[in-house]
């Protein structure tokens, strides 16, 4: 079984975020793997780790991006692709789909993609599904569990806010994975070694045999949320009772109930 | 000269860190107080290859440089003293002898679980009750050749894991006429009858690592579970003890680097006369100290970590790297229990558990006046 997955690099979720000039800034905080990325990883590893085969890493980045397949690599990913081009440096989703899609048709052979749900930068969640539809193939998102998976289907249990949903579809499918699915593996010595000296080939946007997609989405302005008024008020009283009893009457009060 | 991390050791410090964060930091005061081992996380560690520091790969080991098995018990360190303490002597004193002497037959037997975690961790047995410092005059615990047997009896004190461990490398005397060519490490397993060991030590601190008392009487092993040749035992237990070293000065570091960061957490969180603890000359100047003082143990540990993976000698470096790091911990400790006042004197902060695990590790594995004596010796003879 050939698994891609596709990872991305991300400002670490503890960096403070700022505009500047109308760009997002997250100072010099380190950038990591988006978190999760790190579950699709995993849940690439246990499918070939059951049914045998092979998982390669697949980024859309600069240099910096080198870090998430490193990390990538380093959980136990055979290998890994970078495709580098500064064409596509604030490149909308669908421009990004474009091309993942465009490199997973280059690879060749996959029979499973995975994602993470979304990116913590960006939020839009939106990647999976459109490289699927410009893949052909079906797209399982939310995916918690893969409750089975044979060399031509695959059985998911989708975590969704109404509860589960177990969908089967056909392989070759695109999966997007939740937190559910179960605690990502760190890196070991050995694997870090071995990630540490891997050769990681970038392609441009070119190599992957497409024109160089435009963006339909534009930020014409981007600044920070207005900061919201937070006053603290401490309820006091001689027992419990009468501190809850006070409180329940101010939070009536505030209409928050 | 080049004074940075490779990449490999930089991701190999994250992994570590994220790992130490999330499964020992949030429990160290718990396990303090229980003074219990966390045997949950082993498994654990033997995944990431924490068990594995100085096992070659044929054995399930990681085949690791001195400089990352230190970056390791670094990260430990800053975690918990006393998971650190405990994987520190599993790597350094339960596993290093029998990657170094072992037999094929000998590694084969305990190396793999030992590395993965799955038998329990390390140990490594010199110390008795009349012998520590001066193992060569004081050491009683005797082990003699009945047939094709080794018969041990005596006893051994202050033995770090000994309740964890599927074997333990004993030190014994298997000449009383030879001198320094008198002694034999031999391993005995756990199970073998004749072989109490005591209650866990009450200790001050590293309480989260077991440690205990031993007595053998009558035990009986096979001949063949001597570690390569009889008779060479002192010089072995020597060479495990220069990397030991190591692994002790980098584990105050990682104690040193935990306090310091507390004290400048609380530094910047609590005001008084009017401005915060961390625009005051006098907590100012007390981090700058601690901050050089750790950077120097740093210099020192990675030092000697690099000498040794070089295959140079390194047995002058790791005692000032030890000397210098465990006593600067205990003052880096001091200084942060300072800053933070009474509340670094209350269990309710980590810093007053940080001083206690600290206080150890100028005694544990060659007291400070044994450095002194190993480098005065150097120094001397130029």
């Amino acid at each position: 079984m050939k698994i891609i997955v596709c990872v991305k690099q991300v400002p670490d979720s503890a960096a403070a975020m700022s505009v500047e000039d109308g760009k997002i800034s997250w100072g010099d905080a380190p950038l990591v793997i988006n978190p999760w990325d790190e579950y699709a990883v995993e849940a690439a590893l246990r499918l070939t780790e059951a049914q045998g085969g092979d998982v390669i890493a697949l980024s859309l980045g600069d240099e910096n991006a080198k870090e998430a397949i490193k990390h990538a690599l380093a959980m136990g990913c055979s290998e890994a692709i970078l495709v580098n081009d500064p064409a596509m440096a604030g490149a909308d989703t669908q421009a990004v789909a474009r091309v993942l899609a465009a490199a997973i048709q280059k690879i060749g052979g996959a029979d499973i993609v995975v994602f993470g749900k979304q990116a913590i930068d960006s939020d839009v969640g939106a990647t999976p599904s459109m490289v699927a539809r410009l893949l052909g193939w079906p797209a399982v998102t939310l995916v918690s569990e893969i409750v089975e998976c044979t060399q031509s289907e695959i059985k998911a249990s989708r975590a969704m806010e109404e509860g589960r949903q177990q969908v089967a579809a056909e392989l070759p499918v695109v999966l997007s994975i939740v937190k559910d699915y179960g605690e990502p593996r760190y890196p070991s010595f050995m694997g870090i070694r071995k990630a540490a000296r891997a050769s990681v080939p970038e392609w441009t946007v070119a190599d992957t045999g497409i024109d160089l997609p435009s963006a339909v989405v534009t930020w014409p302005n981007v600044m920070a949320p207005p900061e919201r008024e937070v006053t603290n008020e401490i309820i006091e009283g001689s027992n419990p009772e009468e501190i809850a009893a006070k409180l329940a009457d101010k939070i009536m009060e505030e209409k928050v109930l | 000269m080049d004074f940075e991390l490779n990449q490999e050791q930089r991701m190999w410090q994250n992994t570590v860190h994220d790992f130490c964060d999330q499964h020992i930091r949030p429990y160290a005061a718990e396990f303090d107080e229980k003074a219990e081992p966390m045997k949950m996380t082993f498994r654990k560690m033997g995944a990431l290859g924490l068990l594995a520091l100085n096992i070659p790969e044929e054995f399930g080991g990681a085949g690791m440089d001195a400089v990352s098995a230190a970056i390791a018990i670094d990260e430990l360190g800053y975690a918990d003293g006393g998971t650190a303490l405990s994987i520190a002597a599993h790597n350094g004193l339960g596993c290093a002898p029998i990657s170094m002497f072992g037999s094929q037959m000998q590694k084969e037997e305990w190396l793999p679980g030992l590395s993965s975690g799955e038998s329990g961790l390390g140990a490594l047995a010199l110390t008795e009750p009349g012998a520590g410092s001066d193992l060569v005059r004081g050491l009683s615990t005797r082990a003699e050749l009945d047939g094709d047997s080794w018969v041990i009896n005596g006893s051994k004190a202050w033995i770090t894991n000994a309740s964890l461990a599927p074997v333990i490398i004993t030190l014994c005397r298997t000449d009383p006429e030879a001198g320094t060519a008198g002694f034999s490490l031999i391993l005995v397993p756990s199970g073998t009858p004749g072989l109490h060991i005591h209650p866990s030590e009450k200790k001050m601190g590293v309480r989260s690592s077991p440690t205990h008392a031993l007595t053998f009487e009558n035990v009986r092993v096979p001949a063949a579970n001597v570690l390569g040749e009889a008779g060479q035992g002192l010089y072995q237990t020597l060479q495990i003890l220069d990397g030991g070293r190591i692994s002790i000065g980098a584990l105050s570091l990682g104690i040193a680097r935990a306090a310091l960061d507390e004290a400048i957490r609380y530094a910047k969180e609590r005001e008084l006369f009017g401005k915060q603890l961390a625009d005051l000359q006098a907590t100012r100047f007390k981090l700058a100290d601690c901050q050089v003082e750790i950077d120097a143990a740093q210099l020192l540990v990675y030092r000697a970590a690099w000498l040794k993976e070089e295959g140079k000698p390194f047995t002058r470096e790791a005692a000032i790297a030890k000397l210098y790091a465990t006593e600067m911990a205990e003052r880096v400790c001091r200084e942060a229990i300072q800053i933070l006042g009474s509340y670094g004197y209350s269990r309710e902060y980590p810093v007053e558990r940080m001083y206690r695990d600290a206080r150890l590790m100028t005694i544990g594995e060659g007291t400070s006046e044994v450095q002194r004596m190993v480098i005065a010796k150097r120094v001397i003879s130029g």
